[in-house]
């Protein structure tokens, strides 16, 4: 029982915290261009473009 | 990501504007567009949109729209502003979908972990424990998911109408209240499992429903080109300024450039051109324009530049009548009744009868309230329309994903349905049977030795048949010559030279026509030798195939046309089709209209304006991707590419679509069939109930996936 005290409450926090995560990636625009953001990666932008 | 090139732009506000650029097709794109639009002066930034293929600027509040595109065009990309309040609202309900889903996804996990550990023993303490750590879960989970469904509920039943979120919301609530008040006795069965999972499974569906509505949205909206949104107006002063359509006023002149349409009606003040209103009216032939000739809003000016005194602009114009008869016609589309709302219609009576029963039988045979009300809830659980709920939309979504992959958009579920019934199909003629731009038919009397100087000076021509025979010169793999000298002439041609010898591609010189009168023509001059080039507009070159094909389908077909009988007929008699000439658009709708009431589907397929009153009241509509705007809008479908097949597979697909959609019916039925007396009888415990839902759902979902390949 005391074991199920500690145990849940982590669990369900995890879980929340999960979703709190979803919640702000998705009012980030985490997920407004995600075919954009996979061919991002391919461009070099280290350098000054000018 | 990009670095702001910060300008000193002094006081200036900086605003943003969405454009549409279809040509968005790899990284390199997204670096050039990002990289070369800020060095433009006056614009602080750019982002790429890959997905929708579309450009956020933000600039200084000074530059016109024109400056803009024109920026986009040096770069080498065709872009076309977009009202990015019109999406917003679609886009906010599609999200707040996503949201409810999370929710009920977490809800759904965490009190299946700790009903498992119910069912796996747990009694006394434990048992009661764990069912109010569901309630907490369970309770404002439901209030947050299932907001979707209650709201549309409410609204139905206030308008002493039902559909499916009626059964699944009185069926979420009672299950929901009950299992509460098990908790509050300590009692053995709680639904809060089933309540949450069935908001989930249904909220997927949604989801699903939502999503691909969005795509095609995103992807109709970068193929609008609605440029004809403003015009170059001349001043007292002589000087030139951007007037968006909305402001446009009698008395204004505007400058009409080669090649753009415009946008209000208005009196030719001076120029002499020709004017191509095949998206207006289906008449295929240009018409000469000289001073003091009327012309419409959309129509395209070809040859030369033209001023135009606006005689009526905005609500008042042609364009304008033909949106106002388009916003008629849709309304008989909006009362269309969706498959799965019309099985809801009966469905809901049934299962709430069944439930009934059910209770006020437990109760005459002495089960009392308690156990009669548990068995009754359990009826709603079991019947609750999860499979209805997922399995349409679960269809239509692989099919709209398929055809996607084929070219043709779908605009939305309803449409593959609506697509799936039809029993007639109406054609027009100019750009939708037939490709609607001039093309070169003669173009092997030119000698071989030749076509590279063709190519040359046709490429350095913006003009309609300059353009047309430069993609079909390049399409034979032939290379420009290199000619020097270009001098464009509007209204007469390009001239050049190469290698000592003059050049000429326009009109001919003395100005007498040689054509028969219906065919266009130019000449090609090598060292004064002429050639005549003669234009038509070719039918489709799968036409033949897509229209046996329907003929296949037992569908009958009918041409109807804007333009002349005489222009109409032959393409009717290669096809061997009736055709009707001369429509007006209030004429095809009321034929449309007349076929659908005495009981016929008609399948409209067209592209112009004039065309937009019927794609609207079709029961059904596609349109090609080289439409009018309003085409485009008011079609169900939009197909890329020349081929007209692309009718025939999205045809096919849809009554594939609907067989599965009946499947899944029926399967949800014969679960039903199982299940219904099992719950009956009493013997549905949570377990059983959230094995019967997931299982059934699963099924469908499964079946539904077989539709991947339905465009093959």
């Amino acid at each position: 029982m005391n074991g199920l005290a500690i145990l849940i409450p982590i669990a369900l926090g995890l879980g929340l915290l999960g979703l709190a995560a979803f919640f702000w990636s998705l009012k980030n625009g985490q997920f407004d261009d995600p075919e954009g953001d996979a061919r991002r990666i391919f461009m070099e932008d280290d350098e000054p473009c000018d | 990501m990009n670095a702001a090139a910060s300008l000193s732009m002094g006081l200036d506000d900086w605003v943003h504007d969405d454009f549409a650029v279809p040509d968005i097709r790899c990284a390199g794109c997204i670096s050039k567009l990002e990289n070369g639009l800020v060095n433009v002066p006056g614009i602080k930034s750019a982002r790429v949109n890959f997905t929708e293929k579309s450009v956020r600027v933000d600039h200084a509040a000074t530059m016109q729209l024109p400056q803009l595109v024109g920026a986009f065009l040096s770069l080498g990309f065709e872009a076309h502003p977009i009202d990015s309040s019109l999406n917003s609202d679609l886009d906010q309900s599609g999200k707040t979908l996503l949201r409810c889903l999370a929710v009920a996804g977490f809800a759904m996990m965490n009190i299946m972990l700790l009903s498992v550990s119910v069912w796996s023993g747990a009694t006394g303490v434990t048992r009661d424990m764990f069912h109010w750590l569901s309630a907490l879960i369970a309770m404002p989970a439901i209030a947050y998911s299932g907001r979707p469904f209650f709201t549309s509920a409410w609204k139905a039943l206030r308008h002493g109408r039902t559909n499916m979120d009626v059964p699944i919301t009185i069926g979420v609530l009672l299950a929901t209240a009950l299992s509460l008040y098990e908790t509050a006795t300590s009692g053995p069965h709680a639904y809060f499992d089933g309540a949450v999972m069935l908001l989930f499974f249904l909220l997927t569906g949604r989801y699903l429903d939502s999503m691909m509505r969005d795509r095609a949205r995103h992807g109709v909206t970068a193929l609008l080109k609605n440029m004809g949104t403003g015009a170059m107006v001349l001043d007292a002063q002589g000087k030139s300024g951007w007037v968006d359509s909305t402001d446009l006023q009698s008395g204004m002149v505007m400058l009409v450039a080669v090649g753009e349409r415009l946008a209000a009606d208005g009196l030719v003040m001076s120029g002499n051109s020709a004017a191509d209103k095949s998206l207006l009216t289906g008449e295929s032939k240009p018409e000469k324009l000289s001073p003091g000739d009327s012309v419409h809003a959309g129509t395209l000016n070809l040859d030369a530049p033209i001023t135009v005194k606006v005689t009526a602009a905005g609500p008042d114009t042609m364009l304008a009548d033909i949106a106002r008869l388009m916003g008629e016609a849709a309304q008989s589309k909006s009362r269309y009744v969706r498959i799965a709302d019309r099985a809801a219609r009966l469905y809901a009576p049934a299962v709430h009868c069944l439930a009934l029963l059910a209770f006020g039988g437990w109760m005459l045979a002495g089960a009392g309230v308690h156990q009669s009300l548990l068995i009754a809830v359990a009826v709603l659980i079991i019947t609750c329309p999860c499979a209805l709920g997922l399995a349409v939309p679960a269809a239509q979504v692989v099919t709209a994903g398929a055809l996607m992959r084929s070219g043709i958009l779908v605009k939305d579920g309803s449409a593959i349905e609506r697509l799936s019934e039809i029993d007639m199909v109406f054609f027009d003629k100019t750009g939708t049977l037939t490709i609607g731009r001039p093309q070169p038919s003669n173009l092997d009397d030119i000698a071989e030795a030749e076509k590279p100087l063709l190519l040359g000076l046709a490429q350095a021509s913006r003009h309609p048949l300059s353009k047309a025979i430069a993609s079909n010169l390049e399409q034979q793999d032939i290379r420009p010559a290199d000619i020097t000298d270009i001098e464009e002439i509007p209204g007469l041609g390009v001239t050049a030279s190469w290698h000592g010898k003059s050049l000429k591609l326009g009109k001919a010189e003395n100005g007498a026509h040689i054509d028969g009168g219906d065919s266009l023509t130019t000449v090609f001059q090598v060292d004064g030798i002429e050639t005549v080039l003669t234009f038509s507009d070719e039918l489709r070159p799968d036409a033949h195939d897509a229209l046996e094909g329907l003929h296949g389908m037992g569908l009958d077909a009918l041409i109807i046309s804007g333009d002349r009988a005489a222009a109409a007929a032959p393409v009717a008699k290669t096809l061997r089709l009736t055709a009707r000439a001369n429509m007006l658009p209030e004429d095809k709708l009321q034929l449309i209209n007349s076929k659908q009431h005495s009981g016929k589907k008609v399948l409209m397929v067209g592209d112009g304006l004039n065309d937009g009153p019927a794609l609207a009241a079709g029961h059904a509509s596609m349109a090609p991707s080289s439409a009018s705007d309003a085409g485009k809008n008011a079609a169900d479908f939009v197909w890329m590419g020349s081929g007209l097949g692309s009718v025939v597979t999205a045809i096919r697909a849809a009554r594939n679509t609907q067989k599965i959609v009946k499947q899944n019916f029926g399967l949800a039925i014969g679960y039903n069939i199982i299940a219904v007396p099992f719950a009956l009888a009493g013997l549905v415990t949570p377990l059983i109930a959230a094995i019967a839902m997931s299982g059934s759902s699963l099924i469908v979902v499964a079946n539904a996936l077989r539709l991947r390949g339905s465009t093959k």
